[in-house]
């Protein structure tokens, strides 16, 4: 029976891939571990290894192909004694992917995220975008990385600075191509030292130089996290507004998948605390551009919260000069009657997904996508649940003082007269990160506990 | 756990180079007596200030270390940056600013260096390229590290001049950034001001390697050992870093070897070190005795010398005075410099 080779997976996240190259001819004896063929991934290209032998039967998909799903038969291989002529036979029900070469990152490296389109049911226009505005079609990680390019070269004092930035071009790739365009002066790769690289760019900053500080993972940052708030936080105002820091400290944060309690914690209730931050969380391809540059031009210290899950998300991003999304400004997703759903960075794809549901039930969410976390606009979350009298809010963090927290006591401080039901919040679970797949889902928020929240403060 | 070792009772340079220290001109004399001694007095004031109840919080005072911050700044030229800890008031002075700012600061009123928001152990000047005041020990050392960086990032030949104590020199984040200073030539000198105690721990109970020249060794930084009591023998080994930073040739390490007269702060409870250790410093070492002993040898008049001592005493009291009589803070401060 001949032995299917599917697309393999590269990292647990990963839907589709493009088969780039196949280094094996049909007809061509196999041996385990040849390298049979190139994946690419919007991270990486791969190589496949052959786990059985016998001779390549026959290719099913061809190079060149691009988005092929994981676990598609890519091509099968002849054990010895069989021929063409068996290829015919039903498939081995015992088929199984070949393995891929590891990823090669430098660090624990957080898989590479679904390539599925984000949901951006969005019913409200942008008012960013001036209406007939030309859109083009990008993903989070090419948003990020044009806004940084385009600031690079609007400004000399711009630099980006990290582990993996440069030669690698990025963990999560999305430094990609910035050293080839500005060179190694500006896009410094950094020893694998977060607290000793936070202060040098919060230093550097004091001068009045510009420093993107990425960080693999936010929650690498806590190694940096003095420098963050002693240093960068601080420091305008110890000096009575004589030395401030433009900086801005970027990277994912939150939950990626199956990577674990020590790769999965949620910061934006820690950053959020703290007076002189700024801290960014977007959620649409658009507002990662848009706030990127804003975030790079602010003469403050910005926090910029990534999500690994949506770096692959693709989004239409308008095609603009200089598309700058304002610090400070929540967005109207979608316009509703009956109650008002707050979310901001990935925890907006349960908003949104928890929308729709609710709307074949008859219940008009109107869901409120923050944007930024500090400065918080209240204004938008008070106007609209004064206009609705409930409140679901949604993260991914924890809900002990979190941001969901914070939103509850705004509500309840500004617009209590106007509330029919107590503000529910549907956050992380109070645990830390599982990895089981099983355990680590109930562990995040989903959809349907926020279709759970919204109809029990609609005393549906 | 064996018995903590007690303190090494050497003296401060014990272990420096021999040979005496190239000689100061009589103005060099003169304008390193005269810098030290506002520094010592002003530190003087502040700790009557203090026991008035006029500063509150934390005062570190810089007494008996004088020689450190005014050697290294003549070492210096327009531009070169100076960024260092807590105990900072010496530093301010030595870069110039204004005593007046510096005491109303530490008395929390408008005139102060940071309008009165920052107090005693965070004041900024840009103005003098003075980076602060940090409270946080060792946090200045990657800060100071990337003034540096931005000086290469500019192609400038401006230095970076970090100042932290024997105490900082265990902290993690210095070795990350010797480390990143090293790989990118950074110019930046570390000046380790070993005062022989952090806090209240003996340099022999908290270092392993208690010669801090050493301390870049792995990272192949040249470090050298000053006699940090002597302003001449500063002033030369800042030179000779200073002159190895603007060469493109990376940081450099000075380690000096001073001595604080002081507590750590007003509340020190003094039980580490016996009285008499802090005496023969005082009275064999004293960085300013040694330079007033020098200009007298040198045949410079009393009378000279009481000028210089009246001039400083003038600019002290006057600086209290101010510090005491300028209004607090209008409460509207409260809300800003919060953003820019």
């Amino acid at each position: 029976m001949p032995i299917q080779v599917l697309m393999p997976a590269l990292s647990p996240t990963m839907e589709k891939g493009n088969l780039a190259k196949w280094l094996k001819k049909e007809g061509e004896t196999i041996k385990s571990g040849d390298v049979i063929a190139e994946i690419e991934t919007d991270k990486a290209t791969m190589e496949v290894e052959a786990t059985d032998e016998g001779t390549l039967g026959k290719i099913l998909i061809p190079e060149g192909t691009a988005d092929v799903a994981v676990n598609t038969p890519i091509a099968t291989i002849l054990a010895d004694g069989e021929s063409a002529a068996d290829l015919a036979k039903a498939p081995a029900p015992a088929a199984k992917a070949a393995e891929s070469a590891p990823p090669a990152a430098a660090k624990a490296e957080a898989p590479a995220p679904k390539a599925a389109p984000a949901p951006q049911a969005v019913a409200e226009p942008d008012p960013e975008v001036p209406a007939g505005t030309e859109m083009i079609t990008q993903t989070i990680r090419e948003a990020l990385r044009d806004a940084m390019a385009e600031e690079m070269r609007r400004d000399a004092d711009v630099f980006v600075m990290g582990e993996e930035v440069a030669e690698y071009q990025g963990a999560y790739k999305v430094t990609q191509g910035l050293l080839q365009e500005f060179g190694a002066k500006r896009v410094i790769d950094t020893p694998i030292t977060e607290h000793g690289f936070a202060g040098v760019g919060v230093g550097a900053a004091m001068t009045g130089l510009k420093p993107i500080v990425e960080f693999m993972t936010f929650n690498f940052a806590m190694q940096a996290i003095d420098q963050i708030i002693n240093s960068a936080a601080k420091t305008l105002y110890m000096s009575g507004g004589q030395m401030g820091c433009s900086i801005v400290f970027r990277g994912p944060n939150g939950a990626a998948a199956r990577v674990a309690a020590q790769h999965s914690q949620d910061y934006s209730a820690w950053y959020s605390n703290v007076p002189g931050l700024k801290v960014v969380a977007p959620f649409s391809a658009a507002d990662y551009k848009g706030l990127l540059k804003a975030a790079i031009r602010d003469p403050n210290p910005v926090i910029f919260l990534e999500n690994e899950v949506l770096y692959g998300h693709t989004g239409e991003v308008p095609k603009l000069d200089d598309f700058i999304v304002p610090i400070g400004k929540a967005r109207i997703v979608r316009s509703g009657s009956h109650v008002t759903i707050i979310s901001w960075s990935n925890g907006m794809t349960y908003a949104l997904k928890a929308a729709d549901e609710l709307a074949k039930d008859g219940i008009e969410a109107e869901v409120i996508d923050l944007r930024t976390l500090r400065p918080m606009d209240t204004e938008t979350i008070i106007n609209s649940v004064k206009k609705t009298g409930r409140a679901v809010t949604v993260e991914e963090g924890w809900a002990q003082s979190g941001v969901g927290a914070e939103i509850a006591a705004r509500i309840m401080e500004n617009a209590f007269d106007y509330l029919d039901a107590p503000v529910a919040r549907v956050s992380g679970k109070d645990v830390p990160m599982p990895y089981a797949a099983n355990l680590e889902k109930l562990a995040l928020p989903s959809a349907a506990e926020v279709v759970e929240a919204a109809k029990a403060v609609c005393y549906r | 756990m064996a018995a903590p070792k007690k303190a090494a009772a050497s003296t401060p340079q014990d272990k420096t180079d021999g040979g005496s220290p190239p000689e100061f001109t009589r103005e060099q004399e003169l304008k390193a007596l005269r810098d030290m001694l506002l520094i010592r007095r002003f530190e003087e004031k502040a700790g009557q200030l203090y026991g008035m109840g006029a500063i509150g919080g934390f005062c570190h005072l810089y007494i008996g270390q004088e020689a450190v911050v005014v050697g290294m700044q003549m070492a210096l030229k327009q531009g070169d940056q100076v960024i260092t800890g807590y105990r900072d008031h010496g530093h301010m002075l030595a870069t110039g600013m204004d005593a007046n700012g510096v005491m109303a600061e530490l008395t929390g009123r408008r005139g102060g260096y940071s309008k009165g928001k920052g107090g005693s152990m965070h004041m900024f000047s840009k103005e003098k390229h003075f980076y602060g005041g940090h409270g946080i020990v060792g946090a200045q050392v990657s800060l100071g590290t990337g003034l540096a960086f931005a000086n290469h990032y500019r192609g400038n030949d401006n230095v970076s001049v970090t100042y932290f104590g024997d105490g900082a020199a265990n902290q993690g984040q210095v070795y990350e950034s010797f480390n990143m200073a090293e790989l990118w030539k950074l110019p930046v000198i570390y000046v380790i001001e070993n005062n022989r105690y952090a806090m209240g721990t003996a340099v022999s109970r908290a270092s392993a390697q208690q010669d801090f020249s050493k301390r870049g060794a792995s990272f192949n930084i040249p470090g050298k050992q000053v006699d940090g009591m002597d302003v001449r023998a500063v002033k030369a080994a800042g030179d000779e870093a200073a002159a190895w930073c603007r060469a493109g040739k990376g940081p450099f390490i000075l380690e000096m070897q001073t001595y604080r007269y002081r507590g750590h702060s007003m509340s020190d409870p003094a039980k580490y070190r016996t009285r008499e250790e802090v005496e023969k410093v005082r009275h064999d070492q004293d960085p300013i005795e040694q330079v007033r002993n020098r200009l007298l040898a040198a045949k410079v008049s009393e009378a000279d010398l009481k000028a210089i001592d009246a001039e400083v005493r003038d600019i002290v009291n006057a600086s209290a005075d101010f510090a005491q009589h300028d209004p607090e803070p209008d409460a509207a401060e409260l809300w800003t410099d919060v953003y820019r």
